[in-house]
């Protein structure tokens, strides 16, 4: 039986082992630079810590005894719980105002200005009203990690819904289908390209949220707090803070990569972009 | 003489948008009997699809009335007394060819039975029972054309409406599936009404020829096929499929204006 292998849109992808590589070399280079022009402008650590001094951060011990290596890791765990729960109810909270949108122009013209003007108000606004209304609970976090989850997911999944193919819905009408059998035989599948790139941004955009909302008084766990103290101290221990940047950076690539992989598995037998 | 399964009677289509309004179709009646295999030919924009999609109940006329299988058109579509294939394939790029084909029998809530059998019996009809399991977008466009048109044959409906199915094929893929689109209409019994810009493809298919004038569209003249069925192959260099040929060409050469549009390069040769 023949078979045939999907496509890749990018052409420069050699085999697998040398595609594996291509990262790191990346890595090396990002290294290069940093430690070039930190040599060639006479750079101070305040200004730009020795990538060695980032990564000796995760191994000095902090106040309570305890290894930084292990402080960020909890600390990340607790905001990517957050994130991960925002990320999950904005995204539902979007799938519906799409689903809405696309069924309704007037809904859609009454209430977009609104959800365009709610990504308008600046997040860091907006995080310490959630915070006193909703506890410093990591509820209110997620919850502000929805806020900025929600909005890419309407855009481009109302988008998606209503850029159907004219034969396709005039097949659907030859086959006397119902609505609802059109929304989820065709409207709803067709649009899954758009919600996952959606999803690809609002990974990402839920992990800043979830920081953001640990950034107000009162908060006591999570990258947010950390990046707080480590700012305070940044005269003296710059390299605290850029070791809690790149666990930050961390979250957010792993995440989009989760939400990537799961794509890869449900938009199947399509010739998707790949992530990288 | 039976009823006739297609019937058009004073048929019109006006299109309206800002830019003004458009008369795409004008007073068309047609009549087709049951197992005919009606062609429908003219220059672009003339009307040919809108024709073909108001026998669909796709798109409403203006004026006049449409009866397809003894009932207005509408109650047609919802029986599911067609099935159509586009120019294009049309398939779901997210179900595998068997699940294409599975669609119609989904829509109709046909037994589980009938949704697992009726893909395969069609599959072999159309020659691919081998790519079952491949996607659309890993066959050729060839292919996905035969994917269509077992698709439309899922819910075994007795009229197939079919627009300009073959337009965006190479000539010889054409050719093999203008046969292959004869086998199946035979074995299944059903009559055809067939949207084309290709003089020699329509001779070569139909029954009659319906030959219309440029916008709006009406029918100018009808020319009845004699040539002997089964075709084959063969006829397309018989005298009597170039003199129809002929025929037909020179009807829609009646307008010169046209002439230039219809006629494709590999007619033009003596």
């Amino acid at each position: 039986m023949p078979t045939t292998q999907p496509l890749s849109f990018d052409d420069r992808a050699g085999p697998a082992p040398r595609r594996r590589l291509r990262p790191l070399a990346v890595l090396a280079a990002i290294a290069a630079v940093w430690e070039g022009g930190k040599a060639l402008f006479a750079l101070p650590g305040y200004q730009l810590p020795h990538l060695h001094e980032i990564l000796g951060d995760f191994l000095r011990e902090g106040a309570g005894g305890e290894r930084w290596v292990w402080i960020m890791a909890e600390n990340a765990a607790y905001t990517a719980l957050e994130s991960v729960i925002g990320f999950l109810l904005g995204a539902s909270v979007g799938l519906v105002l799409a689903i809405a949108f696309a069924h309704s122009r007037l809904l859609e013209r009454g209430l977009l200005p609104y959800v365009v003007a709610s990504q308008t108000v600046p997040i860091l606004a907006i995080a310490p009203m959630v915070v006193v209304w909703l506890g410093t609970s990591w509820f209110s976090k997620a919850v502000i990690a929805a806020y900025l989850t929600f909005f890419p997911v309407t855009v481009n999944m109302a988008r998606g819904l209503r850029a159907l193919d004219v034969d396709a819905v005039a097949l659907m009408r030859a086959l006397a289908a119902t609505p609802r059998q059109v929304f989820v035989r065709l409207r709803f599948p067709a649009a899954l390209p758009y919600l996952f790139t959606a999803l690809r941004i609002s990974a990402t955009a839920s992990v800043t949220g979830a920081i953001v909302g640990e950034l107000p008084v009162g908060s006591r766990f999570g990258m947010g707090v950390v990046i707080i103290n480590a700012a305070q101290y940044y005269n003296w221990r710059p390299a605290n803070l850029w070791a809690a940047i790149l666990v930050s950076a961390l979250i957010g690539i792993g995440f989009y990569h989760a939400v990537a992989a799961v794509e890869r598995r449900i938009v199947r037998g399509r010739s998707t972009a790949s992530a990288f | 003489m039976s009823p006739p399964i297609i019937e058009a009677i004073g048929v019109g289509r006006t299109f309206r948008s800002r830019a003004g309004a458009t008369e795409a179709l004008r007073d068309v009646s047609l009549s087709i009997e049951a197992r005919e295999f009606v062609s429908i030919i003219g220059p672009s924009g003339c009307g040919k699809s809108t024709l073909l999609r108001i026998v669909g109940d796709l798109v409403e006329p203006s004026t006049g009335t449409v009866r397809v299988n003894g009932k207005a058109a509408r109650q047609a579509r919802l029986d599911r007394d067609y099935g159509i294939i586009f120019q294009t394939p049309v398939l779901y790029d997210w179900r595998t060819v068997t699940e294409n084909v599975r669609l119609p029998l989904e829509l109709a809530g046909r037994p589980h039975a009938e949704r697992e059998a009726r893909p395969r019996t069609l599959l072999r009809l159309v020659g691919l029972e081998a790519f079952a399991e491949h996607y659309p977008w890993q066959l050729s466009g060839g292919m996905q054309q035969r994917v269509a048109i077992a698709r439309a044959l899922a819910l075994h409906p007795p009229i197939l409406l079919m627009d300009e199915p073959f337009g965006a094929l190479d000539e010889m893929t054409r050719e093999r599936l203008n046969l292959e689109l004869l086998q199946v209409s035979d074995e299944t019994a059903a009559t055809v009404l067939f949207v084309t810009h290709s003089i020699a493809e329509a001779v070569f298919l139909s029954s009659r020829v319906m030959v219309m004038s440029p916008r709006p569209g009406h029918i100018e003249r009808v020319v009845t096929i004699d040539l002997p069925r089964p075709r084959a192959d063969g006829m397309r260099a018989a005298t009597r499929f170039f003199e129809l040929v002929t025929t037909v060409r020179e009807s829609l050469h009646e307008d010169p204006a046209l002439a230039r549009d219809a006629a494709p390069p590999d007619m033009r040769r003596p």
